[in-house]
């Protein structure tokens, strides 16, 4: 640093200073207008592409050889499968092991191994996910290229999302409502059901949809697991006419996803399938953003309304 | 001391030592389920390290781990197989800088204009937007790649072939800033208002505040969103699969067609391998290399919040 004597030196010195303020307060709205209109411009395309591709055929066929009447049939219904499944898993054991870390665990090292691991987990590449699961669900577990194993997959990939929003959420709960239910005789159980979890669901709900948003999306470790790409039945359905009513057939089925199914048309030559994949895209894009503004909403309303 | 006796006798008389043995164990064992459940995070990663492990080293005996690791070709079901992973590692780098040159300057000046210089009303409508941009498949994505951003790059650049690394890159790019700037601006606002105002009081502008006081002091964080970036960029597998052709080709020209790791075990899982062929092995053996490279970043990243974390 210089010193300065003489006040017009400082003057001088207080205007360069505003006008970098100035010049970056431009750069900023510059840069975030460009990121907004690339995303405009990309989403724009695929609207424009898409969109007259959507019609209640496109969700009532099968995929077919030929682009005017293939369809998604198979591969939202594939989605919502493999997305029940993935539910199932991971919704009970993130839970459970977001509120084991954030209420029972002990201090020690291995609270702190499992707190790293987690951190880790959701570092891997989603493609891993797809390695583990055709080493370990499809070969040695023998569920084969089916809805469990995809299913399953994807839980494992969400596991450290739910665990993560579920800590957070237990966490913001002030201790005093533990210190109210101990005094009143709860047990540690207790106290986590009738109390923590039942406040904390707003957040470990919004979790849970971010979770399975990001789910949805997943196409490497599906891709993984070699699901196959042109199907064109559904698999048996979940309710039976006759006694136990319901069935898991379906859970050993092949299966098409959302995902797959535009990955396909994508890599066509042929411009008629590209604008399949952009119908479908659109379909995707609209699925994930409904839920995740589901789960921004459930948490803008949350923050609005607790107030300890 | 009579009072206390009383009550005991109260409990006794209720039979309730049953009962709160009956809940003792009720509690045991809601514990042991919620215990159980928080090591399977431990059994996940033991078993992705292990099933990797078990086909890398089926892998590595037929071929040396040298040759996978100086071989300049990678051409594993080809007749005259060759298993460098060379080609792989510089598909992946280069497109991954790619990425990062565009989504670390631009998520970074981003989130030190949300957070230091955008009106209220401006940071609250551009969060949530960018949190629905992270949410976007990236199948998506690819599809942006492959279909829209490499047509337009043809028309600057006519010899540019269908396929290249630069337009999977900077897809790729875009897609990462939402995360970087999110996180970038979420480690800024952490920072205590106290250190802003003892700046501004110094006499500095808002810009000299952010670079010279905020942005240090939020270093952890902000490394941190980086690490998270280059590990996006690096495992990010669908828009180099669609964009960027899966030939394996050992070259630092985004110009050029080219596979990632992450190409390569799509392609192959495209096709039709046998269980326990070698063509089988050889994804695993490309997973661990993925694994071992994102788990590097991850320690760094560890490291960095561990040594520069502030705490006020």
């Amino acid at each position: 640093m210089k010193s300065v004597n003489n006040l017009d030196e400082i003057r001088k010195i207080i205007n360069l200073h505003k006008k970098w303020d100035l010049i970056f307060l431009i750069t900023g709205i510059v840069a975030l207008m460009i990121a907004v209109l690339t995303f405009m411009a990309l989403f724009l395309h695929m609207l424009i592409e898409g969109l007259p591709r959507l019609s209640l055929d496109f969700f009532t066929s099968f995929p077919s050889r030929r682009p005017e009447s293939a369809g998604i049939l198979s591969a939202w219904v594939g989605t919502t499968l493999v997305m029940l499944v993935t539910a199932v898993a991971a919704v009970p054991l993130g839970i459970g092991s977001g509120v084991y870390l954030e209420e029972y665990a002990p201090k020690n090292m291995l609270t702190e191994i499992i707190e790293i691991n987690v951190t880790n987990l959701a570092g891997v590449p989603s493609i891993i996910y797809g390695l583990l699961a055709l080493g370990l669900f499809v070969y040695q577990l023998g569920f084969g290229q089916s809805i469990l194993a995809a299913g399953l997959a994807l839980a494992l990939l969400i596991l450290p999302v739910v665990i993560v929003a579920t800590r957070e959420a237990i966490r913001s709960i002030p201790v005093s409502i533990r210190e109210g239910a101990y005094a009143l005789g709860a047990t540690k159980w207790q106290t986590v059901s009738d109390h923590l979890l039942p406040y904390s669901s707003a957040g470990i709900l919004t979790g849970i949809i971010i979770g399975l948003a990001r789910a949805i999306g997943e196409t490497a470790p599906i891709i993984t697991i070699g699901a196959l790409t042109f199907i064109a039945f559904l698999p048996p359905s979940p309710i039976k006419n006759d006694f136990p009513y319901l069935s898991f057939e379906w859970l050993t089925a092949p299966f098409t996803v959302m995902p797959i199914q535009m990955f396909n048309w994508v890599s066509r030559p042929e411009e008629a399938f590209q604008l399949n994949a952009a119908a479908a895209g659109l379909v995707l894009v609209a699925m994930t953003l409904a839920m995740n503004g589901l789960a921004i909403y459930l948490r803008y309303r949350m923050r609005k309304n607790i107030k300890w | 001391m009579a009072d206390k006796s009383h009550n005991k006798k109260i409990i006794l008389d209720a039979g309730k030592l049953g009962y709160s043995f009956r809940r003792r164990i009720h509690e045991r064992f809601i514990e042991s389920f919620l215990f159980l459940s928080a090591a399977l995070s431990i059994v996940i990663m033991l078993a992705i390290i292990m099933m990797l492990l078990k086909e890398s080293i089926i892998f590595f005996q037929h071929v040396s781990i040298w040759d996978f690791l100086t071989d300049t070709q990678w051409t594993p079901l080809f007749a005259d197989a060759h298993y460098g992973i060379l080609p792989l590692v510089s598909g992946t780098v280069v497109s991954s800088l790619i990425a990062l040159l565009v989504a670390l300057p631009m998520g970074t000046i981003i989130a030190i204009y949300l957070s230091e210089f955008a009106p209220f009303t401006i940071r609250e409508m551009a969060k949530p937007f960018l949190e629905l941009l992270g949410g976007v498949p990236t199948v998506v994505y690819g599809y942006f790649a492959l279909l829209f951003v490499t047509p337009l790059l043809q028309k600057i650049f006519p010899e540019l072939p269908g396929f290249n690394l630069l337009s999977a890159g900077l897809v790729m790019g875009i897609m990462i800033i939402p995360y970087v700037s999110s996180m970038t601006e979420d480690a800024m606002r952490a920072v205590p208002m106290n250190l802003r105002e003892g700046s501004y009081a110094m006499g500095a502008t808002r810009f000299q505040t952010a670079i010279r006081v905020v942005m240090p002091a939020a270093f952890s964080g902000i490394a941190a969103a980086y690490i998270l970036g280059i590990s996006r960029a690096v495992g990010e597998t669908m828009v180099v699969a669609i964009a960027a052709g899966m030939q394996p080709n050992l070259t630092w020209n985004p110009m050029e067609p080219a596979a990632t790791i992450t190409a390569y075990i799509v392609q192959v899982s495209l096709g039709d391998l046998p269980h326990g062929s070698i063509g089988y092995q050889t994804i695993f053996a490309a997973g661990l290399t993925l694994l071992i490279i994102t788990l590097v970043f991850n320690i760094i990243g560890h490291v960095l919040r561990k040594k520069f974390r502030e705490i006020y």
